[in-house]
């Protein structure tokens, strides 16, 4: 699939000689020497990266990690040094004045950390600035408005004045302003970060929300690692200018690329950020009409050392036995049926779901059944799998990734 | 003792006199009457207005202003001071001031808003019009009193010029002033949206700085009243005149009364429009609302309350 947004290459270096700037990256200058050296202030350096439509790109980095520089290089704010950002066909940082006003009025808006909404205008006039830009008349450009001010539940403030919100009120109407012109790119720079935690996490939710039904292509930048986690369907860790890692959040915390990451990656919550899937094990089981389907059970068990088994009947999950009942069944009435000591109030989730909504499930002592979204049975987690992955100790049988001792090394040291 | 006189002497006197004399008067002097025409006629008309327009219809039309834009302590103080001026015989005069420092106030207006927005938007303007401003403020006005007699005659209309030389300075710096402290994310946020740099100024930039430009006015409007007399030594009427006159006479009645009369004036100027830039402190009012607010019917505050209602 084309990417919605392409970025190659991307610098930006401020002062008068980047060309100076350019060859201290190539001899693997710092960027403080190379400010010492040349007085240029390198803010991004070699960026790239491709953002893929109804996608949620986070970039997380600390302050002066040229994260805020990149996100208004992609609209043109501030033009880049080197380097192409293709939006569909057009090149933003190599285009004509005209041409970049019409790409950031038809197909990229942005969200600011500050919301920077016009004090001298309602509620429904900033949420229609865009609109208005474009030329559209009146009446149409505040049906629109309202409408975007009714996605972030604020129609009913549409003529109050930015001062007379609270600051997740005057967010919404931020967000409303960038959704107004429906455009297909949507800039959001650390727009919650002005938050309070509350209000934060609320906003965070109402966003995956909306992006449900909106399937924008999100660029989003943050310095908290938790937001990055949560939101981001890939996320990029940024260091001096620089992606020092790509990926997806558990990607990022299973194999943090260096210790700058694994030192962020140190103290957040497993529990968001792995699903079941990543822990689940293809299932081992038994059908539930099978001829000598116990004792193949206990086989089966004592082979994988386990001690339940799920048991399946056609696609359907039947339930589960336990060795324990199995065994005690087979030995007091020999041949015994599968059905009699059957569990069948077994815990289910889906692929989906966090680890951390699996503690009750896990705590009962059954492995978990992990249903696809037919009912199949797609996996079974075995419950000290959870709260290994929870550890961060890696469980080696769980594990489908590769490089895995890379990580739990780098893991490992960055515990100590 | 030695001094540089000693070695060279350097004739300024002579090479303004020949630059204006010889060079300036002979080929310029068609342009610069020419640059008389609009002020002219905008002061004619003015002027025929003010003295048209009936004592008391005047009166409670400036009073209705006040009341509307500063409230009744000056409206009640309005309606004193024009009857007093009005009783001390000085109507027709305050009138003929009234008109002279509108039409320079208006010019100003025109030329510096402009100006002001060019200099905020270039710091390359800014850096020539700056000084120049310096100039325009320190420089004696007698100084240049002299030149625009010689290019533009004597009379009101010269008058006037010399007060736009004077008053023009602060509508220009406060202009740029309030233009380049438009906060900074909101620019970006305009241009983020894809504005052009006419709908950036027309938005954004001028509403947000229309407070600090209103300043600007205000400041102007006191620089010109006090311009009055100073334009009457070139053949200005008015108030100006009358103190003048009061002067040459050392007739300190005529000038006491002159006098009063320009301070009157300057108070009731001074209050209204200091009102209009204060004004809605939080939210600043388009140009239009301003002008709008100022002929609406009901007391101060009822057309914010309505702004909300709609």
């Amino acid at each position: 699939m084309k990417p919605k947004l392409r970025v190659e290459n991307v610098y930006k270096i401020f002062g008068e000689h980047p060309e100076q700037a350019l060859d201290g990256l190539k001899q693997n200058k710092t960027k403080i020497e190379i400010f010492e050296e040349t007085g240029q202030t390198v803010g991004v350096q070699d960026v790239s990266f491709d953002v893929h439509e109804g996608e949620i790109f986070v970039v997380m980095g600390l302050s002066g990690s040229g994260k805020s520089t990149l996100v208004r290089t992609l609209n043109g704010l501030i033009p880049p040094t080197y380097g192409k950002i293709l939006i569909d066909e057009d090149d933003v940082a190599n285009c004509s004045a005209e041409r970049l006003r019409k790409v950031r009025r038809e197909k990229i808006t942005m969200v600011f950390q500050h919301f920077a909404l016009f004090p001298h205008k309602t509620v429904a006039e900033n949420a229609a600035y865009g609109l208005k830009i474009k030329g559209e008349g009146a009446a149409s450009r505040r049906a629109k408005a309202l409408a975007a001010l009714e996605q972030v539940g604020l129609a009913a403030y549409a003529d109050s004045y930015p001062d007379e919100l609270s600051g997740g009120m005057q967010q919404r109407v931020g967000l409303a302003r960038g959704l107004a012109t429906d455009p297909q790119i949507l800039l959001m720079d650390e727009p919650f970060g002005a938050l309070d935690p509350l209000i934060r996490r609320e906003m965070q939710e109402e966003l995956l929300h909306l992006q449900k039904k909106l399937k924008k292509t999100i660029i989003f930048i943050t310095h908290d690692l938790n937001e990055a986690l949560l939101l981001g369907d890939k996320i990029a860790i940024m260091k001096d200018g620089r992606f020092v890692q790509v990926g997806t959040a558990q990607e990022i915390v299973d194999n943090p690329a260096d210790d700058y990451v694994a030192a962020f990656v140190g103290d957040i919550d497993r529990g968001r950020v792995f699903d079941a899937a990543h822990v689940a094990e293809r299932p081992i089981t038994v059908e539930l009409g099978e001829r000598n389907a116990a004792e193949k059970a206990l086989d089966l068990m004592e082979e994988h050392n386990r001690n339940a088994l799920y048991v399946v009947e056609e696609d359907r999950i039947a339930g589960l036995v336990t060795y324990q009942e199995l065994a005690v069944a087979a030995r007091e009435e020999g041949r015994t049926d599968l059905s009699e000591v059957l569990v069948t109030e077994v815990p289910t989730v889906s692929r989906d779901t966090p680890l951390n909504e699996l503690y009750g499930a896990a705590s009962a002592g059954y492995p978990i059944a992990v249903a696809d979204k037919r009912g199949r049975l797609a996996g079974v987690i075995e419950p000290q799998a959870v709260f290994s992955q929870l550890s961060g100790e890696e469980n080696e049988e769980a594990q489908p990734t590769t490089d895995e001792t890379e990580a739990s090394s780098a893991q490992k040291g960055e515990r100590q | 003792m030695i001094s540089p006189a000693d070695l060279v002497q350097i004739p300024l006197d002579d090479w303004v006199n020949s630059f204006v004399r010889d060079f300036l008067v002979p080929n310029f002097r068609p342009f610069f009457r020419a640059m008389q025409t609009p002020v002219t006629a905008v002061l004619g008309w003015l002027d025929a207005f003010f003295h048209w327009l009936p004592m008391l219809v005047f009166t409670a039309g400036l009073t209705l202003i006040a009341w509307r834009t500063a409230g009744r302590g000056v409206a009640v103080f309005t309606l004193i001071a024009l009857a007093f001026i009005d009783m001390i015989g000085l109507w027709s005069e305050t009138m003929t001031t009234l008109s002279m420092i509108i039409t320079s106030v208006l010019f100003c207006a025109i030329i510096g808003i402009p100006l002001g927005i060019w200099s905020a938007r270039s710091d390359r303007v800014l850096f020539i019009v700056r000084p120049i401003l310096d100039i325009m403020q320190t420089i004696p006005s007698f100084v240049y009193l002299v030149p625009i007699v010689m290019l533009f005659g004597v009379g009101m209309v010269p008058g006037i010029i010399a007060t736009i030389i004077f008053a023009l300075p602060p509508i220009i710096r406060l202009t740029n002033l309030g233009i380049r402290n438009v906060r900074g994310d909101l620019i970006e946020a305009a241009e983020a949206f894809g504005s052009t740099r006419w709908q950036m100024l027309w938005e954004v930039q001028f509403p947000l700085a229309l407070r600090t430009i209103m300043a600007g006015l205000n400041q102007t409007l006191m620089l010109a009243l006090s311009m009055v007399v100073i334009a009457a030594l070139i053949g200005a009427g008015g108030l100006g005149l009358t103190v003048y006159t009061g002067l040459g006479r050392l007739n300190v009645g005529a000038a006491t009364a002159g006098g009063i009369g320009i301070v009157l004036l300057a108070i009731i100027l001074d209050r209204i429009t200091q009102s209009l830039g204060e004004k809605k402190a939080v939210h600043t009012p388009s140009l239009w609302q301003t002008l709008r607010s100022m002929f609406a019917l009901g007391k101060p505050g009822d057309e914010e309350k309505a702004g909300k209602a709609a």
